[in-house]
């Protein structure tokens, strides 16, 4: 099983999770039209990419735009949990044990205690995340199941992997448990909206050019975002 | 499929159909035949494979429903933070629906759509700015009133005002004719106090030609007089359309696209033929929209550009301030409290915030900004083809309430909207809230403090 599960499957998540979200990339792209869209992405390139490029960097900085300044306390749970969302699984110093094992290279690790923070962090925020889903009428009205199923499946391999952390006794059934989630995480990413890994910026990317191209781009400043 | 004799899926583009429609008193038996309207779910589901592409398909899956659009919207404000006008709800309970249902939805369902799409949204895309996914539910509901229309779901005075456009080629059914005689009409009345004025007609090779608001040669021609005016005075060699001078798109508010291509194909065809340098657009937010930002694209014009370069009002006035065209006389600037109404439609939607605010550097000693302002400021609550319908009149009122009170907390008793849809907002502000403010337009706030030079004042007035 175990055998199973990080071999084959694991191969099959990775190939999932990168295929998906590059054919995801790519189907956002062409569908574009600059007609329907209403945005000459082709023509005045140059004021494009530089709306596209303000439209990210001032949103992918917390606090940067106006509207993550007027919720702080929300802005501070959606950072830490994407950065603890990102960083661990790529510099977990097990993760990159076992890259150095199976393909002879690792990249550059975080220390333990860094891991456990984060981990514990990206656990803290996703429940606020979810209690402000109850809490929050606007957001309540919103919500369906959907939104918690995919906060679970982002979560749970931190989850598991703490536990396995810790819980020598259960050791090999949550590192069991960890792998799976962790695959069910990397193969959900371009089946759900958690595609937004990758779409995230190229939503941003396309208001960007189209307030960069056409609704004043060109004419003012830019957009104070 | 079930359609009536004047709620259906046919655009009107005949003058007996636009008066069977005018004459059916506040569309109460369009509204009734709107009830056994039939969806036709086909075409529908047809449309939205050919239009409903990534960008808006994205936009309506990768929604977080995090709920940060809430604040951004000014009818969710109004009604008391009321979750069913979260824009995102809004959306998702709409066009999200018709999506998923692959447009197999009912009368029911899209009359629902159809108070929603202009009663609970003026498609002012402030929600854009806050959505940390960019998704601007404004678009999408412009987007979605296009499929209403398709469908006959559609306000009866936006039916009307889309065959207005059709036939006259302006909002309102002023003919050419109508136009060139109120122009020189204006011109005849001021010709005393201005010597030598002019409102010169199709006059090639300009330095601009002018364009309007239908609304100004049929209700307020003295409008008209003021741009002429405040031109001659600054001496500006400029011409007017007789034909293509209507800058507004009533089709634009109904989702009337193939009314909007028709309407600024009919001005720049008479940029084609005049020759302009470039033209000045009068003080209108949604005109400005509709001819200059969005209407390369209906008219398939590949640089997403007018034919030639277009200016707001408030750039050319900032620009004659700059360049010394029109000079102000410092004693008569405005000494009081005043305030500006940013426009969504040249505000947010088109960048001219600094011209905005170069120009009330220039005429006020005591601006106040609202709060928010420029880009992030409120709808007025009129905009989006709202003021006019009847039907949200109650949901308007409401609406304007978030508007009063940026107003009041400046302080300042004068409002400049540069816009009319902003302007009578703002007026039926006033006249429901009662909370003694004056608002204003830039050209007659200019004429009264302009310095005029000699040579252009009346021969007594030298002696």
């Amino acid at each position: 099983m175990y055998a199973i599960v990080t071999g084959p499957l694991a191969w099959l998540a990775f190939l999932i999770f990168f295929i998906g979200i590059a054919v995801r990339a790519v189907l956002y792209i062409r569908g574009l039209d600059w007609k329907l869209d209403r945005v000459t992405y082709s023509v005045n390139t140059l004021f494009g990419v530089k709306g596209a490029l303000r439209s990210i960097v001032f949103w992918i900085i917390p606090f940067g735009s106006r509207s993550w300044r007027a919720k702080p306390f929300f802005t501070i749970l959606v950072f830490l949990f994407h950065l603890g969302l990102l960083i661990t699984p790529v510099f977990l110093l097990g993760h990159n044990l076992l890259l150095k094992e199976r393909w002879g290279f690792n990249l550059w690790a975080i220390s333990e205690n860094t891991a456990d923070l984060l981990t514990i962090l990206v656990m803290i925020s996703a429940a606020f995340l979810a209690l402000r889903r109850i809490a929050l009428p606007e957001v309540r009205i919103l919500t369906t199941a959907y939104d918690y199923l995919l906060l679970l499946i982002a979560v749970a391999p931190f989850i598991t992997g703490f536990l396995a952390h810790r819980q020598t006794a259960d050791y090999q059934f949550w590192l069991m448990l960890h792998i799976i989630s962790g695959e069910v995480w990397l193969i959900a990413i371009p089946f759900t909206k958690l595609s937004h890994m990758v779409l995230f910026f190229l939503t941003r990317a396309q208001i960007g050019m189209d307030f960069g191209i056409k609704r004043g781009g060109m004419k003012g400043k830019g957009l104070a975002w | 499929m079930a359609q009536g004799k004047l709620c259906n899926r046919k655009p009107v583009n005949t003058r007996e159909e636009l008066k069977a429609l005018l004459d059916d008193k506040n569309g109460a038996q369009y509204y009734q035949e709107m009830n056994q309207l039939d969806v036709d779910r086909e075409a529908l589901y047809n449309t939205l494979q050919k239009t409903c592409k990534s960008r808006l398909r994205t936009w309506l899956e990768i929604c977080a429903r995090c709920g940060l659009c809430a604040d951004s919207c000014f009818f969710y404000l109004a009604n008391q933070r009321d979750p069913k006008q979260v824009p995102s709800y809004k959306i998702q309970s709409t066009l999200g629906e018709i999506v998923r249902r692959k447009g197999n939805v009912d009368n029911a369902f899209m009359q629902t759509v159809m108070d929603t799409a202009w009663g609970k949204c003026t498609c002012c895309n402030r929600c854009a700015m806050y959505c940390p996914f960019g998704i601007d539910m404004g678009v999408m509901f412009g987007y979605l009133r296009g499929l209403c229309f398709s469908q006959g779901f559609v306000p009866w005075e936006l039916k009307i005002g889309s065959g207005m456009h059709r036939i006259y080629n302006a909002q309102m059914d002023v003919t050419s004719e109508d136009w060139v005689e109120t122009c020189e009409w204006m011109c005849e009345e001021n010709s005393e106090k201005w010597p030598g004025l002019e409102i010169p007609i199709d006059k090639e090779n300009a330095d601009f030609i002018y364009t309007v608001n239908a609304r100004e040669p049929k209700h307020y021609p003295e409008d008209l007089a003021e741009a002429a005016i405040l031109f001659h005075i600054a001496g500006e060699n400029w011409t007017v359309p007789s034909e293509g001078w209507e800058e507004t798109s009533l089709a634009m508010f109904a989702g009337d696209w193939e009314g909007c291509r028709q309407q600024v194909m009919s001005v720049y065809s008479a940029m084609e033929r005049l020759k302009p340098k470039r033209m000045v657009v009068t003080e209108c937010g949604h005109a400005y929209r509709a001819t200059v930002i969005e209407g390369p694209y209906w008219a398939g014009l590949t640089s997403g550009k007018t034919p030639v370069e277009t200016q707001h009002y408030v750039e050319w006035v900032a620009e004659a301030l700059k360049t010394g065209k029109l000079k102000i006389d410092p004693a008569k600037k405005i000494k009081e409290p005043v305030t500006y109404q940013d426009s969504c439609n040249y505000i947010r939607n088109a960048g001219l915030k600094d011209a905005a605010r170069y120009i009330m550097s220039q005429i006020a000693d005591d601006f106040r900004e609202m709060s928010p302002c420029k880009e992030h400021n409120f709808c007025c609550g009129g905009g989006g083809g709202m003021n006019g319908l009847g039907r949200y009149r109650k949901e308007r009122n409401i609406g304007l309430k978030v508007k009063r009170d940026q107003i009041l907390a400046t302080g300042a008793k004068l409002v400049v909207a540069p816009c009319h849809n902003c302007w009578d907002a703002i007026r039926d502000m006033e006249e429901i809230y009662e909370i003694g403010i004056r608002w204003s337009f830039l050209k007659p706030l200019l004429l009264k403090m302009v310095i005029v030079p000699e040579h252009l004042k009346p021969a007594e007035e030298e002696e």
